[in-house]
């Protein structure tokens, strides 16, 4: 582990020399959003420097050039999460609209009044309020299955919880609140014992661990560009051909389309059928170049190191008087979620800030998780590969001189 | 320590977040609404007791940040005795103090409240001096139960 190049990645994010209130910057905000290497930033300038034109359009070189660029960047994708084919990777604006596009395609064909979606109580409100959308519209219930005061997935509810009407599994790969990674081998294979299509929200694991569609038979999985050091306004949906072939469009315009007259209208084969309008065609090239940036690191060799992180700082943590960790899962992804008895968590982030360091405060878009554990909001420094260990005794000493100073 | 950023913190704010005052239910009051700041999560229910448009009593319930709760816990030391249009007018003030650059001669005018001042360095964090005042407003003209920053 001591091998994993951590100053040569730190000198690769130019954003790491900046000061915040004349200190270096220790950026731990990493579950909201990651900073972007050097490479994604010049791989999207060259494109607009050197290669830009509409894609899948014109005969003309730039427009070949610029096509070229962005088929190339969703070869990226099908082979960083071994996808079988790249029909199967459609971009999107990002996890939430990879989330919308099932529940409004596959969802209105396939869930019916009565019909149930299952999803956990740990959900960020993307994976909670399309299939509300869903469910107000066509009379489908949305049931929720619940987890214990560790964070984890209670796996015996959530099989109870399956039925006959279960059309639908909707769960994180990994919780953005509490870290939790989920048991998705054993949902997936309770899943396909009931013919269940199952919907994986990939948006906190796809940047920290390795991630195989076909070893995990899931149906669907969503992941956002701006997590995984690509540019904000790019995101992925896979989906299983057969899947995704059975689908209706989701919007309909130019390049979802072979052919339209005012009476009738043939769509596109996949995976264009799901994109309509001209495409985000920078911030595609910019997650390409993110995807080939953590292919050389190896996620692997990313998960060993940030899971050394998590140790450290939890550790670290706990022998804090009056810290209190929410989210103790075994299986856990690098984020440390924690509450202080009598400090609030904007308190706590806004004094972090004064010296320099950057962590969330808030409910995180998961509100159901702060009512299950009974607290308005949580503070969260969660960590990526430029963090270390330097950084988190940053952090740590900053808790300890703000519990000290507010003297609660 | 947190030198940078005791114009937020001071120490003034740090005593009311230990010490709120009038921190209770006031019993049979004539104004009761209910302020949220779904962003954090803050949550406040401002008690009044009118007597001839006079504010003759002022308390609160809830949990919040160390802003928000020295905010609410000054405001309602400073409304008590303060007629509605003269606690309508601190508002004015305090709304200015918070959210403008160039506010600085009314400082004086606005009394304790002042210590709030720094707020206004701090975008993210303005809502949560603010929330108590905005409560306030709706308690005063007695338009709703409940309040939102958002």
């Amino acid at each position: 582990m001591s091998t994993f190049p951590v100053a040569k990645i730190r000198a690769d994010f130019p954003i790491l020399k900046e000061k915040i209130a004349n200190q270096p910057l220790v950026y731990l905000d990493n579950a909201a959003t990651c900073q972007k290497p050097q490479a994604v930033i010049d791989s999207m300038s060259h494109l607009y420097s050197h290669d830009y034109a509409n894609v899948h359009r014109g005969v003309h070189t730039l427009s070949v050039r610029a096509t070229e660029r962005y088929n190339g960047a969703r070869e990226k994708v099908k082979n960083f999460i071994n996808a079988a084919s790249s029909k199967e990777i459609i971009f999107v604006k990002g996890t939430t609209e990879a989330i919308n596009l099932i529940a409004q395609t596959f969802g209105r064909v396939n869930i019916k009044a009565g019909d149930e979606i299952l999803i956990s109580a740990m959900e960020h409100h993307s994976n909670i309020v399309p299939w509300q959308l869903l469910c107000k519209a066509n009379g489908a219930l949305l049931k929720v299955a619940p987890i214990n005061l560790q964070g984890e997935l209670i796996v015996a509810e959530f099989e109870r919880l399956i039925s006959a009407k279960t059309k639908l599994i909707a769960v994180a790969h990994m919780s953005n609140a509490l870290g939790t990674i989920n048991p998705v081998t054993e949902i997936i294979a309770l899943a396909k014992a009931h013919r269940i299509a199952v919907l994986l929200d990939g948006a906190q694991a796809a940047p920290h661990m390795p991630v195989d569609v076909q070893a995990l038979d899931c149906d669907f999985y969503a992941f956002s560009g701006h997590k995984l050091y690509a540019p904000s306004g790019i995101g992925v949906l896979y989906g299983k051909q057969a899947r995704l072939e059975a689908m209706p469009p989701y919007q309909g315009g130019g390049d979802m389309i072979s052919k339209v007259t005012f009476a009738a209208t043939e769509y596109s084969g996949l995976p264009y059928k799901f994109e309509a309008g001209t495409p985000n065609i920078a911030a595609v090239v910019g997650l390409g170049a993110a995807i080939d940036y953590l292919t050389a690191l190896g996620m692997d060799n990313i998960a060993a190191y940030e899971a050394q992180l998590l140790r450290y700082a939890t550790q670290k943590a706990q022998a804090i008087d009056g810290l209190k960790i929410i989210g103790e899962a075994n299986n856990k992804g690098a984020i440390l979620s924690f509450i202080i008895a009598k400090i609030h968590p904007h308190d706590i982030g806004t004094l972090l800030d004064s010296l320099g360091v950057a962590i969330r405060a808030g409910h995180h878009c998961a509100m159901p998780v702060m009512d299950f554990f009974a607290v308005p909001a949580t503070a969260r420094a969660s960590f990526a590969i430029y963090n270390t260990q330097a950084e988190i005794d940053v952090l740590i000493k900053g808790i300890e001189q703000l519990i000290e100073v507010f003297d609660v | 320590m947190f030198d940078a950023i005791r114009d937020l913190y001071q120490e003034v704010i740090f005593d009311h977040n230990r010490n709120p005052r009038n921190f209770r239910v006031l019993a049979n009051p004539d104004r009761t609404v209910e302020g949220f700041n779904p962003l954090c999560g803050d949550r406040l229910t401002l008690f009044l007791k009118l007597h001839n448009n006079t504010i003759i009593d002022a308390s609160f319930q809830g949990s919040g940040c160390a802003i928000s709760t020295a905010s609410v816990s000054l405001m309602t030391e400073v409304i008590k005795g303060k007629t509605a249009n003269e606690a309508e007018q601190l508002f004015q003030q305090f709304h200015a103090m918070t959210t403008s650059k160039e506010a600085d001669s009314d400082l004086a005018a606005i009394g304790k409240l002042a210590v709030l001042a720094g707020v206004r360095e701090y975008p993210a964090r303005v809502k949560c001096a603010t929330l108590a005042w905005h409560t306030l407003d709706a308690a005063l003209k007695n338009k709703r139960q409940s309040i939102s920053t958002e």
